[in-house]
């Protein structure tokens, strides 16, 4: 990738990159994985299954230690789990025994500056949390506990907790994965509202190709396990994009153009 | 759409209200725990008259309250002294069980150091611990004590442990990667996501630890439930032994209740769907 060396005001910088999980027997997740992303550039990470795209996810956040090679966030080397980053999952993880507001304003309760400024300005943080449950089309379901709402009304308050803090740098790892498509292309467009109105780093891990192509700046493909990027496509489409451009020949081009680097990764991996 | 009119609509509701099955019904559900006691007691004591038992075999219920009510003092001055070495006992192990619980279920390393080594020491039955005990303590109510914890913390711990070391990765990840520390972790997510487990295991522990109690006492004590039982089958005062017996159920049924109220207070969010509210998906 020649754009990734004139790097100047790259976020998230990876170099040769190699994970191994467990001892020296372990899974090669990674092999030698080099990618960058811009600031406030919204990046998708596409591939078959099984092929460490969550692996991706793990070392950039510093969850996990990489083997070898070099992991930059921000300007700096990553050794340690970030401090800031909002993460969200195929499995919405709200804790049953808070309400979807108690819910979303956990990050707050962790994350400096706001932790400890929180018991003070309490009001204030609840106002900002209302406004972003209000923003995804849950106002009024603020006291409502998470089990009492459905799987996209549960994704929607889990984007708001992800993004309560305000953090530089999200990752979403299948966050859609288990909805139906109708709720999907509906989170798609709140996603990117959110994004537009805050411009956070994001960094979306997905094996949903019109995902990839509505939601992304850049689409990042990687190859099976052990991954790797293989090829990378930038999206042009004017922004907003609404669902019914999801219906373009544009779209759909684009959409089968990223299926074709899938399917020649596909047959070129070792079995 | 054609319009539901007030009639049908009553009409609805008026079949609802014929079809609950008296069974379901809950002023039903809640008298049928006594009606069960109460054919029990009747079953028992007719058969006793019916076969001619003798007394010093099994002894009728009306035998059984009697003996209770002619040796009320010296029951209630044992039941007290058992209900007391119980609760400390069982207290102690709350502490305990808790604090290792989350150092267990926090830490694979400290769990497979610890558990084979706990699992062992559990594994001995606790009647054989009590003239061990003696010896160090004496007679009385500090084996007692020691015995009630000794056989209840041990399910308090495995289920906290097992509370916290089933922690979603997905959700550690999602705190972690905001900075969390090991101890807000365990704070905001493991120890609540736990409760559930704990309040189960305190319903176990609880009866338990009257097991241990009155084991001990039994062993070696001068005081308490199982102490006075010692005597009363010495003195083949067998309607005495089986009322320090009811006495003993009733103490356990009460601090079973007591456990199950504090659990539906504090963790009704796992105990969900029941009469709860669901909400259709919006839009």
């Amino acid at each position: 990738m020649p754009e990734g060396s004139l790097a100047v005001s790259k976020f998230v910088e990876l170099q040769r990159v190699w994970l191994r999980y467990g001892e020296e027997s372990g899974t090669l997740a990674l092999r030698s994985t080099t990618l960058a992303v811009d600031r406030g550039e919204f990046v998708a990470v596409v591939g078959p299954s099984g092929c460490g795209k969550s692996s991706l996810m793990k070392v950039v956040t510093g969850l996990w230690p990489v083997s070898a090679g070099t992991v930059q966030v921000d300007g700096t080397t990553v050794t340690a789990p970030l401090s800031y980053v909002g993460m969200a999952f195929q499995n919405p993880t709200l804790l049953p025994w808070r309400t979807t507001l108690g819910n979303v304003m956990l990050p707050l309760e962790i994350v400096q500056p706001h932790s400890s400024r929180l018991r003070r300005n309490r009001a204030a943080y609840e106002a900002k949390a209302r406004e972003l449950l209000a923003l995804v089309g849950l106002a009024g379901f603020e006291t409502i506990f998470p089990w009492q709402l459905s799987g996209g009304m549960q994704q929607r308050a889990q984007l708001c907790r992800a993004l309560i803090h305000e953090p530089s740098l999200l990752m979403l790892d299948e966050p859609f994965g288990a909805l139906d498509m109708f709720t999907r292309e509906e989170l798609w467009v709140s996603l990117q509202d959110l994004w537009m109105a805050r411009r956070p780093t994001v960094m979306l891990v997905t094996h949903d190709l019109r995902e990839a192509v509505f939601l992304a700046d850049r689409v990042l493909v990687m190859s099976p396990r052990p991954g790797r990027i293989v090829a990378e496509r930038r999206i042009e489409l004017p922004r907003p994009r609404t669902p019914a451009m999801a219906f373009a020949s544009e779209f759909a081009a684009l959409v089968h153009e990223l299926r074709g680097y899938i399917g020649a990764s596909r047959a070129a991996a070792p079995a | 759409m054609a319009m539901i009119d007030a009639a049908e609509e009553e009409e609805a509701l008026a079949i609802v209200k014929r079809r609950t099955p008296l069974l379901d019904r809950k002023a039903v559900r809640r008298a049928l725990p006594w009606l069960v006691i109460v054919v029990f007691f009747g079953l028992w004591e007719a058969a006793v008259r019916l076969f001619a038992i003798p007394e010093f075999i099994l002894p009728a219920p009306s035998a059984v309250f009697a003996a209770a009510w002619e040796f009320r003092v010296a029951i209630l001055d044992n039941a007290w002294q058992t209900l007391f070495t119980t609760v400390l006992g069982f207290a102690i192990a709350i502490v305990v069980g808790v604090l290792a619980g989350v150092a267990i279920g926090s830490s694979t390393l400290v769990y497979d150091s610890f558990y084979p080594a706990l699992v062992g020491f559990y594994s001995i039955p606790k009647v054989a611990v009590v003239p061990i005990l003696v010896i160090w303590f004496g007679i009385g109510t500090v084996p007692a004590v020691i015995t009630a914890f000794l056989i209840s913390f041990f399910p308090i711990l495995v289920n906290v442990s097992t509370g916290i070391a089933t922690l979603e990765p997905e959700m550690r990840d999602v705190l972690r990667a905001l900075g969390a520390s090991r101890r807000q972790v365990i704070m905001k997510v493991g120890l609540p996501r736990a409760m559930p487990y704990f309040f189960a295991s305190l319903k176990i522990a609880m009866t338990v630890a009257f097991v241990g109690s009155i084991v001990s006492e039994t062993v070696a004590a001068n005081k308490g439930i199982g102490h006075l039982m010692l005597v009363a089958s010495a003195r083949f005062e067998v309607p005495l032994a089986f009322a320090a017996l009811l006495v003993t159920g009733a103490m356990g049924v009460a601090m079973y209740a007591i456990a199950g109220a504090f659990e539906k207070r504090m963790t009704g969010w796992a105990v969900r769907g029941v009469n709860g509210v669901t909400l259709t998906p919006q839009g």
